[in-house]
């Protein structure tokens, strides 16, 4: 109970902030001084990810510890759907949070970890409303939609918000029989669904990630109800990084002030090279139950 | 009176339901105008390295010193109590607008951070009894206090709620817990 509560309190001290992926502690320092509130450690971003398409898995514990003696500020890192094991390691590590990341190789196609058994925090990724409540009755402190990571392209995830919105949105006009029915359907308990339609969001901090490259993407998943944002490959794959970095944080920050995001936007650089989705060979967002 | 909710990162959306119920008008602060317009500030919980350095980007350090310095009644939570401080992790703090040193994440990372009961004698005099339940996630430890500052709270020997005249600060989230009480004490400073 007590854990339950300093873990979900825990995300929401990164609310209206941008967390980043880094691969190297250099990358770590770069984004803590362009303002993020926590970092992804992960040996390679998921642009690199999936341009080698190989099995992705946890990252080597030495290049995680480095990466947390290198900055003040809160460490993730990711497992394998799945992988209760890569997640005792990580535990075990110490890092602050454990991302279950569809973006590395599924570990077990038909259950996620079983967070509840941890001390140290999860956060997962939903594609909808069943998904998300799932992984919330599953033990996650934290959610965050799932985009298509590594592909530049905000697409996936402004789908995956408009889904979530919808059908909690439609929690409200239905009668009891409805909720059961909508409980039994997304395989949750009726209790989740009730708190779920009493907030009108998911009752626990949910992030957008997946396809932010841009300041005005991270503006516009803000003004959609987002928490926060997480940038990925956004980041280190645009020509100038660490001025990037900085104009995402401060988009997250002014999202509702136009005038100020133009400012921000101005002269960044090229951003990452963003890709369609017809073009993908493997579509990471469908990986997960 | 409208309360600033200091609004560059973290949990200061969390503090509306408190501050709602109530009755209090509140304003989110993330510029020198902003902070302008609110007679009290609370500087939240979240990431101290993100507010400091859009505290000092955004021109509002200056300012918000001036007007803490001028008797504009501030609250400070976990982060907020780090950016108050004259001195962090031994080197000169944000703000320092309370005497004493603190250390960030002195108690550890995530897997350290506890819910603890607080006893806090001064909300007696508001009609409310501990314990109160303290939400500590990499909460900073207040090493040090110089003159004036007033321990309100201890937990286990370390100050975890202190006050210097109409500043204060708390190294736990009452923000996290249904508890209103700590606002109301707040607002009547």
């Amino acid at each position: 109970m007590h854990r339950e509560k300093v873990n979900k309190g825990f995300a929401e001290m990164f609310k209206n902030g941008v967390i980043m992926d880094v691969t190297t502690p250099e990358q770590a320092r770069i984004a803590e001084d362009a303002g993020a509130c926590a970092v992804m450690a992960l040996e390679r971003v998921p642009a690199d990810i999936r341009k080698d398409g190989q099995v992705a898995r946890m990252s080597d514990p030495a290049m995680i510890e480095a990466i947390m003696a290198a900055v003040s500020i809160p460490v993730m890192a990711k497992v394998r759907i799945g992988h209760f094991m890569e997640s005792r390691i990580l535990e075990a590590l110490g890092v602050d949070f454990i991302d279950e990341s569809e973006v590395l190789t599924p570990a077990d196609e038909s259950r996620h970890v079983d967070k509840r058994g941890f001390a140290v925090p999860f956060v997962c990724g939903a594609r909808n409303m069943g998904e998300g409540l799932r992984r919330i009755h599953e033990g996650a402190a934290m959610l965050r939609t799932k985009g298509e990571a590594g592909t530049g392209n905000v697409v996936e995830a402004v789908r995956h918000i408009r889904t979530i919105t919808a059908e909690i949105e439609a929690l409200k006009g239905m009668d009891e029989n409805g909720r059961e029915a909508a409980a039994a359907h997304n395989r949750v308990p009726l209790a989740l669904i009730e708190k779920t339609r009493e907030q009108r969001r998911f009752p626990v901090v949910n992030f957008a990630a997946g396809g932010i490259a841009t300041p005005a993407d991270a503006a516009m998943m803000m003004a959609m109800g987002m928490d926060g944002v997480f940038v990925g490959s956004g980041i280190f794959k645009s020509e100038n990084p660490a001025r990037t970095a900085s104009a995402i944080v401060r988009a997250v920050i002014h999202w509702e002030d136009p005038g100020k995001l133009a400012d921000i936007s101005r002269n960044l650089g090229a951003a990452m090279i963003g890709q369609e989705m017809a073009q993908l060979d493997v579509r990471m967002a469908g990986r997960g139950i | 009176m409208v309360v600033g909710l200091l609004g560059l990162q973290g949990a200061f959306l969390d503090h509306i339901r408190h501050l709602d119920a109530l009755g209090i008008a509140h304003r989110i602060v993330r510029d020198p105008d902003g902070l302008q317009q609110v007679s009290r500030l609370i500087i939240p919980g979240g990431e101290s390295t993100v507010m400091d350095k859009f505290l000092l980007e955004f021109g509002m350090m200056e300012p918000l010193r001036e007007r803490i310095a001028g008797g504009m009644p501030t609250w400070g939570i976990c982060a907020g109590a780090v950016l108050l401080a004259e001195t962090v992790d031994g080197r000169p703090g944000s703000l320092r607008a309370l005497p004493m040193s603190v250390i960030r994440n002195a108690y550890g990372r995530q897997l350290a951070s506890r819910v603890r009961p607080i006893e806090v004698p001064i909300l007696e005099a508001l009609g409310r009894h501990g314990p109160f339940s303290g939400v500590f996630i990499r909460a900073p430890r207040i090493s040090a206090l110089g003159a004036g500052v007033v321990v309100h709270a201890r937990s286990k020997a370390d100050p975890v709620f202190v006050q210097r005249r109409r500043v204060m600060a708390t190294t736990f989230h009452p923000e996290l817990t249904s508890e209103t009480v700590f606002h109301r004490y707040f607002i009547g400073l």
